[in-house]
């Protein structure tokens, strides 16, 4: 199908864009990377007024740290995040999501914005962040307010961004010796959205205690999922095979999955048990890993 | 026959044979123009005064059309006009997909856009024209259809049951055809059978997503009455008859243009109606129409294939020889059979191929195919082939397993001997010449079994779950009218070329069979190099115009390099004959003492260069006037070719898949696969492997990924390429393809179709290796695809 007739604007600037936005009324639509938004376009399951293009404002680009957090600006494409020395270093679970998240071609031009503001259940990134609990910088021209990752997403493409706010950043906490970050994932093809993901962060003291977890699932729900019970299973007690037994026996009472065209709720609640011990197995002793 | 020279013959290597290209991997002369973006598809043909139409598609399986109300698409800015099923039926008659030898087959009138009733989700039924798609787009949006929706005969296992939805009331039932082959006394081998083993299988229905879509322009002009058609289309001889029969046209007004093509593969070789659609409305309005299907419709409108249920039972004696194969299969087609070529071909080849690669006494096999509220399904490449080896490899895997026998072993002890040719089958196919055991054999060297089987052994000690498959295969190429003809469709299964020369000594082919992508035109460009003795690339090929090349089938069921390419094979060797008759009188030769290598004439016995052919060409073209006033110059023949001793070339083949499952996730990792074929004559050894590994790859599709869900409604669930699983490259194995040749004798060229083989063998070496691997867990599957849902649920891990 074809795109339904729309206005274009390209904002050089913050200040641009607030004006832009006024004019164009809240028909409008925020244009990243365009990699989730166009298609949608092509089935015409939207008609916007226009197309408001954010990617030359310099203000949304670039990767920092500051002190105990990094801040990755919400233009920063997906093969930037897996390259960017600062991300690897940080917030290692980022830089491993990157290369899952769909093929090349789309990794150079989706950006981490648009895959958190667009909250597709299956997606990777807003499963990361909220694992890491982050903190979601949004924008409007009455200023700046920071919501923590696990607020802002609010269900099925839903997230707490108001009309008239754009996300300009994200703020992660830097990863300290004691952070376990990994995400795995279950895809029929390679770059396919998960039938289940688990994204996963965990602090652990050198004995092995697990002090913190957080485990976060996508492809299993209406979005970033984190397992409650399964997380408190492993901690306070050093993580072992028993440990990570009780939290995937946990997971049923944590996930209510729906079906997919993959399979049903049974399928996608097993995928879950299984990617579980899958990630924390890499995180036990050496000596149990090789048991 | 067949004392070509080809390098073995000569004791030569390939590149070393002069003057000759049979058997030479020559870069495809037309592959730089797709890559650089410069070819021509039907799309980027643009015509003055072209409109643009766009369809609304019935959003119900099964809806009586209660009213259609176009005012505000006409409204609608840049709409020009709106169609509908009756306006169209004015110009345009019905048509009805049955072949006279199925005997009893019956299908209903199908009409451009349905009159009364839409019969499944997708079905075009008001089209809306425009100044541009974008604009008919929004005159669809705005089209106001009441439909009534009517309950729905979705499935297959109950279409002929009491109480099913009668699709078309006028036929009386949901039956369209069925045939029960049967040889020998299935019943009695059974009855004394050392062991009987059955297994019920299914292969998912999908499709062939073609890289450019369905995409047509007609243009039909009031000044002279002719229709000229720039038509993506395997066979445009076939659609000159088709759109003048339909419209009511003489054949000869009618002209089919058929430029680049960005792959079929047996997609687009039917009827479709909204491609007729389109011819209407431009006869009507008097102006081009284009029509580019988007990847939404083609999922809801190409032909689908391969929705078969089958029961399969193998009897074997205690030595483990086959007795007898007894198969009863059930498909579901679509609310019609697909016009011309019918959606009943592919349950008859299943009737026809299995069992294929063995010697067996006893077989019996029916097919029941049956309408029901879903898209259309017709042939799609290697149609029959990989239901027909998926049910006979799954069931000699069951025998050898029932008995302890080796997977290899079984097959040696019952494949068809090398020497037994000719022979004909227990259904009834009649066979040239076949080497099972020779590429058997040649598969052997190439897989490492021994190798394979200790990793295999050590992997399942660490609970890793590997497994190694094999499947014979026969498939049928180079038809006669056996296949279509003489059922009464118009599709020729002779195919023609002409050659000729121009005054600097470079020729072109005009050939009948078409060019998709997969190479026609550069073989074809091969044998008339070789047959004429000019280079390569002295030699132009034009395809895909019923108005320049002469009468032809095009491309299908692999007959490009079979028929056409001995179509050109014989008329170069006749220009060649041509052109040395009139070098003889001018050299004052004889011309039997004359050659032609590399686009000079030489004398034959010292090789010395006598004249270049630019210098033969500038005096038969400009100076005439010196030659002998009675030498015949035409510089130009044609031949034609069709087979006659057999109905069809059969080519055989093996394969073999080493895969593991992932038995936590139930995910298939392809490890490797091999495929050893024989066309025949090899032409261009790297196309014939690249069509094996595309024929492969599409063959993977089928056994692991591509599916066209349809829920309880008959509302198709997979309409994105999100949904509907392609194989991608990522997922792809290394595959080794080995070839043994054994020419066909009906021709000098000697070659066989190789383009269906990979699909033929692949889902079926797939099945077996994943059973292979799953053997210790006593898991089995034999539903296709082969989903982590579906072996997680034969693992027992999920119910
Ligand atoms: C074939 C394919 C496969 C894919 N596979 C995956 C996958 O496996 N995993 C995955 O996670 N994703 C996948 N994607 C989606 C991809 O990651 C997208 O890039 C991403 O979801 C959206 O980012 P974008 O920059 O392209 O956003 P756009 O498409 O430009 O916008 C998406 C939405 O976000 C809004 N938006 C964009 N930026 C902002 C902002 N800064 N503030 C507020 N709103 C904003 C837009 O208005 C729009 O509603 C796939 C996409 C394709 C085409």
């Amino acid at each position: 199908m074809k795109w339904p007739a729309m206005g274009y604007a390209r904002v050089e600037s913050l200040d641009e864009l607030w004006q832009v936005l006024d004019a164009a009324g809240p028909e409008a639509q925020i244009l990243a990377g365009g990699q989730s938004l166009l298609a949608t376009l092509s089935f015409r399951l939207s008609e916007p007024s226009g197309l408001i293009d954010i990617t030359r404002i310099a203000a949304l680009r670039g990767v920092s740290v500051a002190g105990a957090t990094l801040r990755i600006g919400s233009l920063t494409r997906h093969a930037e995040l897996g390259r960017d020395p600062l991300v690897a270093a940080h917030a290692p679970i980022l830089a491993e999501a990157a290369p899952l998240i769909a093929h090349p071609a789309i990794r150079n031009r989706g950006t981490i914005g648009g895959s958190l503001a667009l909250a597709d259940p299956a997606a990777e990134l807003p499963a990361c962040v909220v694992a890491l609990d982050a903190t979601i910088v949004v924008a409007s021209r009455g200023g700046e307010r920071r919501v923590p990752a696990a607020d802002f997403f609010q269900g099925l493409f839903t997230t707490d961004l108001q009309p008239g706010e754009i996300i300009t950043a994200v703020e992660v906490p830097v990863a300290t010796p004691a952070s376990r970050q990994t995400i795995v994932e279950v895809t029929r093809r390679s770059g396919d959205y998960a039938m289940a993901g688990l994204a996963a962060v965990l602090a652990m003291r050198a004995d092995g205690t697990v002090d913190a977890a957080r485990l976060v699932f996508f492809g299993v729900g209406s979005g970033a999922e984190i397992a409650t019970g399964a997380s408190a299973a492993l901690i306070g007690a050093p993580l072992t095979r028993a440990t990570i037994a009780a939290a995937q026996g946990a997971l049923a009472d944590d996930l209510d999955p729906p079906g997919d065209l993959h399979g049903g709720p049974e399928l996608k609640r097993h995928l879950a048990r299984v990617i579980t011990a899958r990630a924390l197995d890499t995180f036990l002793a050496s000596a149990e890993q090789a048991a | 026959m067949n004392e070509i020279v080809t390098p073995k013959s000569l004791g030569l290597s390939r590149e070393d044979l002069p003057n000759s290209y049979i058997g030479r991997s020559v870069p495809r002369p037309n592959a730089r123009k797709l890559v650089e973006g410069r070819a021509t598809y039907t799309d980027d043909v643009t015509l003055p005064r072209l409109v643009h139409a766009a369809f609304l598609r019935s959003p119900h399986a099964h809806a009586r059309i209660v009213s259609i109300d176009t005012a505000a698409a006409l409204a609608v800015p840049g709409v020009v006009r709106v169609f509908t099923g009756a306006d169209l039926a004015k110009v345009c008659d019905p048509w009805v997909a049955v072949l006279a030898h199925l005997k009893g087959m019956k299908s209903a009138p199908q009409y451009p856009l349905p009159l009364e009733r839409a019969t499944w989700q997708g079905e075009a039924v008001v089209a809306v024209v425009a100044e541009t798609r974008a604009a008919a787009e929004d005159g669809v949006a705005a089209l106001a259809v009441a439909f009534d929706a009517l309950p729905a005969q979705v499935d297959m296992e109950t279409a002929l049951a009491p109480g099913a939805v009668v699709i078309h009331p006028e036929l009386g039932d949901n039956l369209v055809f069925t045939r029960t082959a049967e040889t020998g006394n299935v019943e009695a081998a059974i009855a004394g059978a050392h062991k009987v083993v059955e297994a019920t299988f299914h292969t998912g229905r999908h499709t062939g997503v073609t890289l450019e879509p369905r995409s047509i322009i007609a243009d039909y002009n009031r000044a002279d009455g002719t229709l000229t058609v720039h038509h993506s289309t395997q066979a445009p001889h076939m659609m000159q008859n088709v759109f003048a029969t339909q419209l009511r046209m003489a054949e000869g007004d009618v002209r089919v243009i058929c430029k680049d093509v960005g792959g079929s593969y047996g997609i687009k070789v039917h009827v479709y109606p909204d491609e007729m659609a389109v011819a209407c409305m431009s006869k009507i309005m008097g102006r081009p129409v284009k029509f580019i299907a988007d990847r939404f419709e083609a999922f809801g409108s190409d032909i689908h294939a391969r929705d078969h249920r089958i029961k399969g039972r193998l009897a074997v004696d205690a030595e483990g020889r086959f007795l007898a194969f007894d198969i009863d299969d059930l498909t579901g087609i679509g609310p019609y059979s697909v016009y011309p070529r019918t959606s009943a071909v592919e349950g008859n080849q299943v009737v026809n191929l299995c069992g294929g690669p063995y010697a067996f006494d006893n077989y019996r096999c029916t097919t029941t195919v049956v309408l029901q509220n879903k898209a259309p399904t017709s042939q799609y490449r290697a149609v029959g082939h990989p239901i027909a080896t998926t049910v006979t490899e799954g069931l000699v895997d069951l025998a050898a397993e029932a008995l302890g026998i080796d997977p290899v072993a079984i097959r040696r002890k019952n494949l068809i001997r090398d020497d037994a040719y000719p022979c004909t089958s227990p259904a009834g196919m009649k066979f040239e010449g076949l080497s099972h055991h020779a590429s058997l054999d040649k598969l052997l060297e190439m897989v490492p079994v021994e190798k394979i089987r200790a990793d295999q052994a050590e992997q399942r000690k660490r609970g890793v779950y590997r497994g190694l498959g094999f499947a014979s295969f026969i498939e049928l190429t180079n038809p006669s009218p056996f296949m279509y003809g003489i059922g009464g469709a118009k599709i020729s299964a002779q195919d023609g070329c002409t050659v000729r020369m121009d005054p600097d000594g470079s020729l072109v082919a005009l050939s009948g069979v078409t060019e998709q992508g997969q190479g026609t035109e550069a073989i074809l460009a091969q044998i008339v190099a070789h047959g004429v003795g000019v280079p390569v690339s002295k030699v132009k090929v034009v395809t895909g115009d019923t108005q320049t090349t002469p009468y032809g089938g095009g491309t299908w069921a692999c007959r490009g390099a079979g028929i056409g390419g001995e179509a050109a094979l014989q008329s170069a060797i006749a220009l060649k004959e041509q052109i040395l008759e009139v070098a003889g009188a001018m050299l004052q030769a004889q011309a039997a003492s004359l050659d032609i290598v590399m686009g000079e004439v030489v004398d034959k016995a010292t090789g010395q260069v006598r004249m270049p052919l630019a210098e033969l060409g500038r005096i038969v073209y400009y100076r005439g006037d010196t030659l002998p006033k009675d030498l015949a110059r035409e510089l130009v023949q044609t031949r034609h070719f069709i087979t006659k001793e057999y109905p069809f070339a059969f080519t055989n083949g093996i394969q073999a898949s080493w895969l593991e499952v992932d038995v936590e996730t139930g995910m298939v990792k392809l490890l490797e696969h091999w495929c050893v074929e024989d066309c025949g004559r090899v032409i261009n050894p790297m196309l014939v492997d690249e069509q094996v590994r595309g024929g492969i790859v599409q063959g993977i599709g089928g056994a692991l990924y591509e599916h066209c869900i349809y829920n309880e409604d008959g509302q198709l669930l997979t309409t994105t390429l999100a949904d509907y699983l392609v194989p991608m490259a990522a997922e792809m194995p290394d595959m080794h393809v080995g070839h043994v040749e054994t020419p066909t004798k009906e021709s000098l060229l000697g070659a066989k179709g190789a383009g269906e083989a990979g699909t033929a063998g692949a889902p079926a070496a797939i099945m077996n290796a994943i059973n292979d691997a799953l053997s210790p867990l006593g898991a089995r599957v034999l539903a296709q695809p082969f989903t982590p849902d579906r072996i997680l649920r034969a693992l027992g891990t999920i119910a």
